[in-house]
């Protein structure tokens, strides 16, 4: 591996760990889309930054930026407060309007100036270890550095105010009423992912910052009961989502952004699967195995309500049950054989009879549903 | 009446959304030391009342005050248990760390809870009869254990005063059971509790004190002073069935 592909996987690495840490919150509070809105609108800040200042570099160009992302945060609750536009509505109101103008001055004043509208969504990593400045006495990709050091600001809010980030995201409502701000705690995430979008739609482009934002955290949530592993499994996540779309972009020859974005998506997707709880398969594996623990209940429920009458003979038997408890003649078979294997039922010629564990299964059953 | 001995009092409470008042100029007095439910048909203000009462919502107009202070200042006496609907019990965290949170006003900004708060938060937990589910995620609890759970981030709080939002919403006869006996416990501590309140028959049985809202206050002061025929028809107009399913019992 050359220098260059190490420093464009740290900085994808770093990327994703940066992203990752508010972006659990966002999941958290469901406001994942907000993401989406901030890595777009903060556009407009670096422009108006940039038209003020006459000077790319300028760290006016970070503050206009955080400050249009605490815009767009406050005009969508504006809109929303109005009870005439519902939430995700309002968002998809103000984040067109806000990026549309950045583009329209781009194309009227800033023409020619490194801010072109494709590198905004998608970024160039390939270049970023091109533009280099001179930090501790060596010479580190620009890139590096800024994400390195917002994924430090970001690591120091989130374990500083852990437990009230915790608080206000689970219940907002105590958190008020304990004294928390929940307004305070809320803007200051959304400074962080604004400022965070900021930092990264540079190198990567705002595309991949949604992607980061979500779709780890999104799947470290399949993943896990406990909120400091979800920040764990996030950050561990969208790291592999990095190298591996890394990876996937130089056996294609594609864009590096689009293909970490593409492999976090993958990742996202394996989770969806394969989760051990939460995951689709397991979901079903649940349900299989639930239809036929209820079937057998169903099975032992009806054999005690006729054991020992006189119309035992003919209700409890094996042909019977199509008709009885309408199943299918091999689904009957299907369910006496699983009964019969787990000790719940013995057959007789055709007849069914319970023992001791189907007559405690049946009861408990019944006792349940009191 | 001395406002020392006042554990809550609230004066001309107005509360509007838009331009509908949902209260309107509730006067309250309550003495420390009393079991009151807050009870009301719905959109009475029930709810509203109490998040009024704890600045969670800004009143239109009138003052509320906890032994003698405004709200703000007496933060640490106040226990607060919300509706259980009104969280999302999916959140990825344990029944043990939610009751710790009950904590989280007495730590303040920045400090963390340590092993003095988790063995008050396995206190609390017994208290409530939770003990064994200290480790278990949120999302396997069932509507009585969420709420046993809440009770118990209200009881690490410590408070003075609580306020209860539909404690018995839902929830199973044992945590019936297990709330009553936490209610008077608190009482005999001399504790005053505040709790929205849905099942009239039970107010005599659980409660000493209660409030009968319709937007306006109809009528507080002691179960048995106030909570008489005519004050429920007026707080509930037409909707009078547990009257007269009473009317036949006195009568029988």
């Amino acid at each position: 591996m050359s220098g260059a592909q190490i420093e464009i996987q740290l900085i994808g690495i770093v990327v994703a760990a940066a992203c990752a840490l508010p972006g659990v919150f966002l999941v958290l509070r469901g406001m994942a889309m907000m993401s989406d809105a901030i890595s777009h609108t903060v556009l407009l800040g670096i422009v108006l930054g940039f038209l003020a200042t006459g000077d790319l570099e300028s760290p006016w160009l970070l503050f206009g930026a955080a400050a249009m992302g605490l815009l767009t945060v406050s005009l969508t609750e504006l809109l929303n407060r109005t009870r005439l536009v519902k939430h995700d509505a309002a968002i998809g109101l103000v984040f067109p309007a806000l990026f549309s103008i950045a583009v329209i001055l781009i194309s009227r004043f800033a023409r020619g100036v490194h801010l072109d509208t494709d590198a905004v969504l998608l970024g160039e990593l390939a270049f970023a270890p091109f533009d280099r400045l001179m930090l501790f006495g060596s010479l580190l990709p620009r890139s590096l550095v800024v994400m390195g050091a917002i994924a430090l600001v970001n690591l120091v809010f989130i374990a500083a105010f852990y437990k009230e980030l915790k608080l206000a995201t689970f219940d907002a409502g105590l958190a008020a009423a304990l004294g928390f701000s929940p307004a305070l705690i809320h803007y200051g995430l959304m400074g962080l992912v604004s400022i965070t979008a900021v930092g990264a739609f540079d190198a990567v482009g705002s595309i991949l910052v949604v992607a980061f934002m979500v779709a780890p955290a999104a799947a470290a949530y399949l993943l896990t009961d406990k909120l400091e592993r979800m920040l764990l499994y996030s950050v561990g996540l969208g790291a592999a989502g990095a190298v591996g779309g890394y990876w996937m972009a130089h056996l294609m020859d594609a864009n590096i952004a689009g293909s970490m974005a593409t492999m976090i998506g993958v990742l996202f997707l394996l989770c969806l699967l394969f989760a051990p709880q939460r995951g689709l398969l397991a979901v079903a594996a649940r349900q299989r195995r639930q239809r036929w623990e209820f079937a057998q209940a169903m099975l032992a429920i009806h054999l005690l309500h006729h054991e020992g009458t006189p119309e035992a003979e003919v209700e409890n038997r094996l042909d019977h049950l199509q008709d009885h408890l309408r199943w299918e003649p091999a689904f009957a078979h299907n369910v006496v054989q699983r009964a019969d294997e787990r000790g719940l039922v013995r057959l007789e010629n055709g007849s069914l009879h319970l023992t001791e564990a189907g007559r405690g299964l049946a009861t408990t059953m019944l006792a349940d549903k009191r | 009446m001395d406002t020392k001995q006042l554990a809550v009092q609230v004066a001309d409470l107005t509360v509007a959304y838009q331009e509908k008042p949902v209260l309107w100029d509730v006067d309250l007095d309550v003495p420390q030391g009393v079991l009151m439910a807050i009870v009301g048909p719905n959109g009475a203000g029930k709810t509203t009342m109490l998040k009024a009462i704890l600045g969670l919502l800004t009143p239109a107009a009138g003052h509320v005050s906890i032994f003698g202070k405004p709200y703000q200042q007496q933060r640490g006496l106040v226990g607060y248990v919300p509706q259980r609907g009104s969280v999302d019990w999916d959140f990825p965290t344990s029944v043990l760390d939610v009751v710790m949170m009950g904590n989280y006003g007495k730590l303040g900004w920045l400090r963390r809870p340590g092993a003095a708060d988790r063995k008050a938060a396995l206190s609390a937990l017994e208290k409530v009869g939770m003990a064994d589910y200290a480790d278990r995620q949120i999302s396997q609890l069932s509507g009585g254990q969420q709420q046993r759970t809440f009770l118990a981030r209200a009881l690490m709080q410590d408070a003075q005063v609580y306020f209860m939002d539909e404690p018995f919403q839902g929830v199973d006869a044992t945590t019936e059971r297990a709330i009553v006996d936490l209610l008077k416990e608190l009482r005999a501590q001399g504790k005053t509790v505040l709790a929205v309140h849905h099942d009239l028959q039970t107010v005599p049985e659980y409660f000493d004190w209660v409030l009968l809202l319709n937007v306006r206050r109809i009528a507080s002061g002691p179960v048995n002073e106030v909570f008489t025929d005519e004050n429920l028809r007026s707080a509930y107009g037409g909707r009078v069935g547990f009257l007269n399913k009473r009317q036949d019992h006195e009568s029988a």
